[in-house]
């Protein structure tokens, strides 16, 4: 790329199309192949990992006061007789098939848990991260181009508590004042109580699922109870877009770019949004995917303070239970989370940065 | 006639942990539609006073002048607002490096638009029109396809060109060139200053070239400004600058070395004749 030659390369001929779609169906091959391979090592290290962990499966299932004979059937019927490496290929088998395994704990297919736990993030972190990013960029901005002002220094100390002050706290103050004093927002849990179970699940976020049906009074209920947690979580998202944008911006603002465009006698705005706010898309992506990402695990805390049905709770529960199909199946999840989120911001590198092409 | 651009005192300081710096000290030079070389070292003030007269030194930098005149207008008292009706549609400057002065996610054509849009309205075809003649008039072969590139595909030498392209497209009276060449391989710097010659002498414009090069500055100015240490030391005519008087200019001058020459060594200033920096 530091290489250019004094005169530019000759524009490809048309009889090239041909040759250039069948790159891009390589392109897309490539990338299916490396999201395989991404995921099988993804599998690999959470059943490894699941199966060196001192936690005897058999016990959890059988519990402690099975004889021995019981034990060794019921090792026998769970397959941990076999070698290990033919444990990995029959685990890898029924993953594909979406058999997660039974989960000891709840007692049912750990795949239809988390097809109940997982929307519930979603819908939160999803709310979250838009109230992080919609709030959090423009705040970065302001204080990037206002910086050393009175404004700065204010998004500086929200950021600062956004960082500083714990989860669970400021959930449970959000409770007692918005919930329990003002009435302005539902308590805990998805919805209120009378309004449990009447929408049959569709996609499992029931923001969505009520529309569907078109029960606005559900949705507009849904609402209440999930915008106190999902401020809480963007708040946090919010403080650490923010700096990061900021950071970005004072930087691009330094550019001589930006001076030639002030040269050029274009307003202070167009300045700040178009010639510097439009080269940190990119590591902007990456900063948002990431906190994304990081909501998708589910936040135990949030989710306990809450009383919300989410994968961190189901998780934890998990774990301190022993349940290891659920764990490895959990992890799967947002493992997947992960790579999925990853493969979307190469994607839109690509879109917005021409350099990147 | 009023000259096209008068400065008098012109001061610009900054703060450090010392008290303020000055970096220019009160410079004063008047400019008709000529050409005026300013020529000194790094750090002599030179870029600081092209980017004063366009009032781009931000805080906490500060610029005073006890007149700063362009073309009749009190550039010192005109809000920012006002200043940007003036900004590249009457004085613009083209920048060092097109490496970093160029926005790398918008098309050069897109950037030597939105010049000409800033300041006045036009249609979708007309602005299309005047960016591709803009590019032939900077000698670029096959503009309709160099204006949809960005600016890593093309070359330095090209990069300038439209940077050049970028600041005459409005057709400013003056135009300042901060070492508009000292980015570029030296066989395309003529081929880049003989462009701005070009346009600037047939558009009438003023120009102001600031350069570390004396050779490059008497070849391309009618006048040259010589600054050391934030002032001006010396000013002549451009054919004149073999007789300069100035202990740093002739100090300058003696270090050129020429061609036919056999010298060991070539000497160093000596700052003890002058201001005792």
């Amino acid at each position: 790329m530091s290489f250019e030659p004094s005169t530019v390369a000759p524009a490809p001929s048309p009889g090239l199309a041909g040759r250039k779609a069948r790159r891009r169906a390589g392109t897309v091959l490539g990338f299916l192949i490396t999201l395989a391979l991404t995921f099988l090592g993804l599998l690999a290290i959470t059943f490894f990992i699941g199966r060196v962990v001192p936690i005897d499966p058999v016990l959890s299932v059988v519990g402690d006061r099975a004889t021995q004979a019981q034990y060794d059937a019921a090792k026998v019927a769970m397959g941990l007789d076999q070698p290990l490496i033919m444990q990995f290929v029959t685990y890898v088998g029924n993953v594909l098939t979406g058999d997660l395994g039974q989960s000891v704990s709840t007692g049912r297919p750990v795949i239809e848990d988390l097809s109940r736990f997982f929307p519930a993030t979603l819908e939160m972190a999803t709310l979250g991260i838009l109230i992080g990013v919609l709030l959090g960029v423009p705040l970065g901005v302001t204080a990037a181009a206002r910086q050393g002002s009175w404004v700065d220094q204010i998004i500086r100390v929200v950021g600062l508590m956004g960082y500083s002050v714990p989860a669970f706290w400021l959930g449970l103050v959000g409770l007692a004042i918005f919930y329990a004093r003002l009435r302005w927002v539902g308590g805990p849990g998805r919805l209120d109580i009378f309004y449990d179970g009447l929408v049959s699940p569709v996609t499992g976020m029931i923001l969505i699922d009520s529309l569907l049906a078109g029960e606005i009074d559900i949705f507009w209920n849904a609402v209440t109870h999930l915008i106190l947690p999902a401020s809480v979580l963007g708040f946090f998202s919010l403080a650490y877009i923010a700096r990061m944008t900021r950071s970005f911006m004072l930087d691009q603002l330094g550019q001589e770019f930006v001076t030639t465009a002030r040269v050029k006698g274009v307003p202070e705005r167009v300045v700040i949004w178009r010639h510097a706010f439009n080269p940190i898309r990119v590591p902007l992506i990456t900063v948002i995917g990431l906190s994304y990402a990081g909501l998708l695990e589910g936040s135990v805390m949030i989710e306990t303070v809450f009383s919300w049905p989410g994968i961190g709770n189901y998780l934890t529960t998990a774990l301190l239970n022993a349940d290891m199909n659920a764990v490895l199946g959990s992890t799967l999840v947002i493992g997947a989370v992960f790579i999925f989120i990853n493969k979307i911001s190469d994607v839109l590198y690509r879109v917005l940065d021409p350099r990147a092409k | 006639m009023t000259p096209l651009l008068a400065v008098e005192d012109l001061r610009v300081s900054f703060p450090t942990h010392s008290g303020r710096v000055e970096v220019v000290k009160g410079i004063s030079f008047t400019l008709g539609r000529e050409r005026l070389g300013i020529v000194g070292e790094s750090g002599s003030g030179k870029s600081m006073t092209g980017r004063s007269i366009l009032k781009l030194i931000r805080k906490p930098g500060l610029v005073t002048a006890d007149r700063m005149e362009f073309d009749g207008i009190d550039l010192t008292a005109l809000s920012e607002h006002q200043m940007r009706a003036i900004r590249g549609a009457r004085i613009s400057m083209v920048m060092q490096d097109p490496k970093f002065s160029l926005n790398p996610v918008m098309t050069v054509g897109e950037q030597i638009a939105e010049a000409l849009l800033t300041h006045q309205k036009l249609a979708r075809k007309d602005v299309h029109q005047r960016v591709i003649a803009m590019l032939e008039a900077v000698r670029i072969n096959d503009p309709e396809r160099v204006a949809k590139l960005y600016p890593h595909e093309v070359s330095g030498g090209m990069g300038q060109r439209v940077m050049i392209a970028m600041m005459l497209i409005p057709e400013p009276e003056l135009l300042i060139a901060d070492e508009p060449t000292s980015a570029l391989d030296v066989s395309v710097q003529a081929q880049v200053l003989d462009i701005i010659d070009e346009l600037v002498r047939n558009k009438g414009m003023g120009l102001i070239l600031i350069s570390h090069d004396l050779a490059l500055v008497s070849r391309y100015c009618d006048r040259i400004l010589v600054m050391n240490a934030g002032t001006i030391v010396e000013e002549c005519a451009a054919g004149e600058l073999a007789n300069a008087q100035h202990p740093y200019t002739r100090g300058l001058l003696a270090a050129m070395p020429t061609i036919d020459e056999a010298r060991e060594e070539l000497p160093v200033l000596d700052r003890t004749q002058w201001a005792g920096t």
